[in-house]
């Protein structure tokens, strides 16, 4: 089974973008979303496009993988830019197409909302390609740190979240074992009707069921036998560090924050 | 049913950084009514090679022909219905299967997917039952509130009340213990001879294959390693050892015995009160 | 004198108060250093006696004692701390994403500092020959790799008991074997005592001291060599005797004086060897 696809998208790398804080990456990200949205003009945008294609460029990530990340959301760029140029009536005609006259303010407020659309996501994917799934659970855990005052199971969350990645890929096999056993014994999970398809995936979820309760009962029994009791008390292996590179990238989207209010029309 | 491997190989996930080949170039045939163990440590393609035989993959390269069925590769597999009908599996752990309300509901899943008559599913759900040394009192309880050797036994009888040609064992009595292991491998035994059946049995236990299967098929590394009759195989020790595979104790005994006493005892399966008394003649005899 | 480390005193137990007895009126001990081997069919009570030395059961009657300590709600994280388990499905103990995590996620639990934590993984991950795999994932490790790390585990927190609950039973040959070598390996670096819960005959010639539970009583308590004397009642309860031993009691009965009962084949042919020479 590919395990790699499973776990999101983590592309292994050696990039400085791979070693920052996954903290740092994602405090970066939050402001970055905010600030997509204030841009408006040609160096705004550009202030921002140049930032996210230098991090990409960094990384050394084939292009092809960021494009296949991107594959379920070109459609909706698209659509977003072409519902602009068909409603937007500002600005002076262009040219018409069937019909429909197309306007100069449509055609930049288009481009303008697609490629917000295409930072947020670019910006964001960057995320989950250069950052190993059970860093960024570290990295919600120390974020969320302060909400434990408001008695909130910040440590739990992140045990559970843990857990729950430690776990995927051996229930990934778990299902192909029994959907094998299931078919073995006439199930046909491929082909017939809807309705009998839906009827061939009970045989493959209670056992699944079953078993995952199975599992969580002698986990819970032998996390206790290993002296688990809580957050209370507990130290960390892992441990999180805000490093040079990640002061040096805070500073360098400072500025970039700087360019785009100072640029803004 | 007459089972046929003809240059087979298997290919996970080809073409990709993950490919890996599970089996290559593998030929063999096992004849109608044979008792077939399949040997070889874990990860030597074992398990790939069954999943052939009911059609759960296809040969990449190759053709397994199993009775009338013919799996090719490049074309697309045809009557897998009806090859799955005649060859049962009893995976691993079979007990992972069951999901239904009662044992009785269970047991008939496998002949009511294959469309067998009611009438006739009743009687084999009574037939199989018991084959499996459980009672029929015990037909509407759930599965669930049995034990794990019980457990076992019930989806076990789910697979035989399919009334399988070939029947293919995938470690039936893993995690069993003794006396629960030598219970179900007499069962499948006494099944295999009554039914006339074609049995591939795949196991990690050399004891198993030598008291149970008139063939020897060795995996390693998706290779047929050996092939032969239990004794010709188990007399290759060093061979065996090569690949991380014992011989059945018994044998090793007896070549020690000869090594350090001089001896020429033959091992043909006899029973250990048989060999010993061999033995203690001719250390008696040895000594005059 | 040797030292008791483990102590039941008249035990019993039962689920729930309408389910069969368990263990009925149980008294064993097991000793500082001492290996202990426990068999029994299935349901003959030998995993509930191991989930009873750590505190993840109580008894309905009579008394656990660990390193001097009488079981109670009050010490039973100290207790978990000397007796550490292991369990018998290699995926349903792995909690951690990678090996490391996994050995870490006990010291976690009782508050080790990380400077020491990562001493002691190192530590514990090489007495079990896995030092090369600390970033694996579990899921990329056979089941006996897995098996290795749950011992590492253990044995980072270092407990005075390890007790393997049939932690071998789901492994193939090799699989056993190598726990089996790795468990021998432990006790010659350190002091510690190991209940192994089993089946396998051969995982109990190794053992200093073997209980036989049958029907939630202590059926015999001895040497693996006076067990395997007996051989018609250890069937009689749905167990085997080695072959050697089946073997050895063969020889026996033609007359050939075997004295020693042999536990493996090289006791028997140095047996057969003295005989044969004197014959």
């Amino acid at each position: 089974m590919n395990s790699s696809m499973v776990i999101g998208q983590y592309v292994p790398g050696d990039s400085p973008v791979h070693h920052m804080d996954p903290r740092a990456k994602i405090t970066i990200i939050f402001f970055f979303v905010i600030v997509v949205f204030f841009a408006n003009s040609v160096a705004s945008y550009g202030a921002l496009a140049l930032f996210a294609l230098l991090s990409v460029g960094v990384t050394k990530i084939p292009p092809r993988f960021i494009a296949k990340g991107l594959k379920p959301v070109w459609f909706l760029i698209i659509f977003t830019f072409i519902l602009h140029l068909v409603v937007t009536k500002e600005g002076n005609v262009l040219f018409s197409v069937l019909g429909f006259d197309v306007y100069s303010g449509a055609l930049i407020q288009g481009v303008a909302i697609s490629l917000r659309f295409f930072l947020l996501i670019l910006i964001t994917s960057l995320l989950t390609l250069t950052t190993t799934p059970i860093a960024i659970t570290d990295a919600i855990e120390s974020i969320l740190h302060p909400l434990k005052r408001i008695k909130f199971p910040v440590h739990e969350l992140a045990l559970m979240m843990s857990i729950s990645l430690r776990f995927i890929p051996t229930l990934m096999q778990e299902t192909e074992k029994i959907s094998k056993a299931q078919a073995s014994r006439g199930v046909d999970f491929r082909t017939g009707p809807i309705k009998e398809r839906l009827k061939a995936i009970v045989p493959l979820l209670v056992p699944l069921f079953v078993s995952a309760f199975k599992r969580a009962e002698e986990l819970a029994m032998a996390m206790e036998a290993r002296g688990y009791q809580g957050g209370e008390g507990r130290t960390k292996l892992r441990e999180l560090a805000l490093r040079k590179i990640d002061y040096m990238v805070l500073v360098l989207f400072t500025f970039v924050i700087i360019a785009v209010f100072l640029t803004r029309a | 049913m007459d089972i046929t491997f003809d240059n087979v190989s298997y290919i996970y996930q080809p073409n990709s950084p993950f490919e890996h080949r599970a089996l290559e170039n593998l030929s063999f045939q096992i004849p109608s009514g044979s008792f077939v163990a399949v040997i070889g440590h874990t990860g030597s393609g074992k398990s790939t090679l069954i999943q052939h035989l009911n059609g759960l993959l296809a040969p990449t390269h190759g053709s397994v022909t199993i009775g009338d069925v013919m799996l090719q590769a490049g074309s697309k597999p045809k009557n897998l219905k009806a090859l799955r009908k005649q060859v049962g599996v009893v995976f691993q752990y079979p007990e992972h299967q069951l999901f239904e309300e009662t044992i009785e509901k269970d047991i008939s899943f496998g002949p009511l997917n294959f469309g067998v008559q009611e009438e006739e599913i009743k009687q084999r759900v009574q037939e199989t039952i018991e084959a499996v040394g459980l009672s029929s009192d015990m037909l509407e309880r759930s599965p669930f509130d049995l034990s794990g050797g019980q457990m076992r036994r019930v989806a076990i009888a789910g697979v035989l009340a399919m009334n399988p040609r070939v029947l293919v064992l995938d470690e039936p009595t893993a995690g069993l213990d003794p006396k629960g292991q030598r219970e179900i491998m007499d069962m499948f035994y006494k099944l295999h001879h009554e039914k006339n059946l074609t049995t591939v049995h795949v196991t990690h236990s050399m004891e198993d294959a030598l008291a149970y299967a008139d063939y020897v098929i060795v995996m390693h590394n998706g290779h047929m390693y050996m092939q032969g009759k239990p004794l010709e195989v188990f007399k290759e020790k060093e061979a065996l050892n090569k690949v991380g595979l014992d011989v059945p104790e018994i044998i090793e005994l007896t070549t020690k015995m000869n090594k350090r006493f001089g001896l020429s005892l033959e091992y043909k399966k006899q029973s250990v009160e048989e060999l010993a008394a061999e033995a203690a003649h001719k250390l008696k005899g040895g000594s005059v | 004198m040797e030292q008791s480390f483990l102590e039941f005193q008249n035990v019993s137990f039962q689920y729930r108060e309408d389910s069969p007895v368990v263990l009925d009126d149980v008294s064993i001990q097991v000793n500082q250093n001492e290996w202990v081997a426990v068999i029994g069919h299935n349901g003959s009570g030998k995993s509930t006696m191991a989930k009873l030395m750590n505190g993840l059961l109580f008894p309905n009657e009579g008394h656990v004692y660990v390193d001097g300590l009488k079981l109670s709600d009050e010490n039973i994280w100290e207790i978990r701390r000397k007796v550490g388990m292991v369990f018998q499905n290699p995926d349903n103990q792995f909690v951690g994403t990678t090996v490391k995590d996994d050995v870490a996620f006990g010291l976690e639990n009782h508050g080790i500092p990380r400077e020491e934590m990562i001493k002691r993984i190192a530590h514990s991950l090489k007495a079990v020959g896995m030092e090369e795999y600390e970033d694996h994932e579990p899921h990329r490790l056979s089941g006996g790799q897995k098996q290795r790390v749950a011992i590492a585990s253990v044995l980072a927190v270092a407990p005075s008991m390890i007790i393997l609950d049939e932690a071998t039973a789901m492994l193939d040959p090799k699989g056993r074997k190598e726990i089996m070598h790795t468990v021998n390996q432990v006790r010659q670096e350190r002091d510690v005592s190991v209940v192994t819960i089993t089946h396998d005959l051969n995982e109990v010639t190794l053992a200093d001291r073997v209980i036989v539970m049958n029907k939630g009583n202590v059926w015999f308590e001895g040497t693996p060599r006076e067990l395997f004397e007996q051989k018609g009642d250890l069937q009689s309860i749905g167990l085997d005797i080695p072959l050697v031993s089946k073997f050895a009691h063969e020889l026996k009965e033609l007359g050939l004086n075997v004295n020693k009962q042999p536990l493996n084949h090289e006791e028997l042919m140095d047996e057969l060897w003295t005989l044969h020479s004197t014959m």
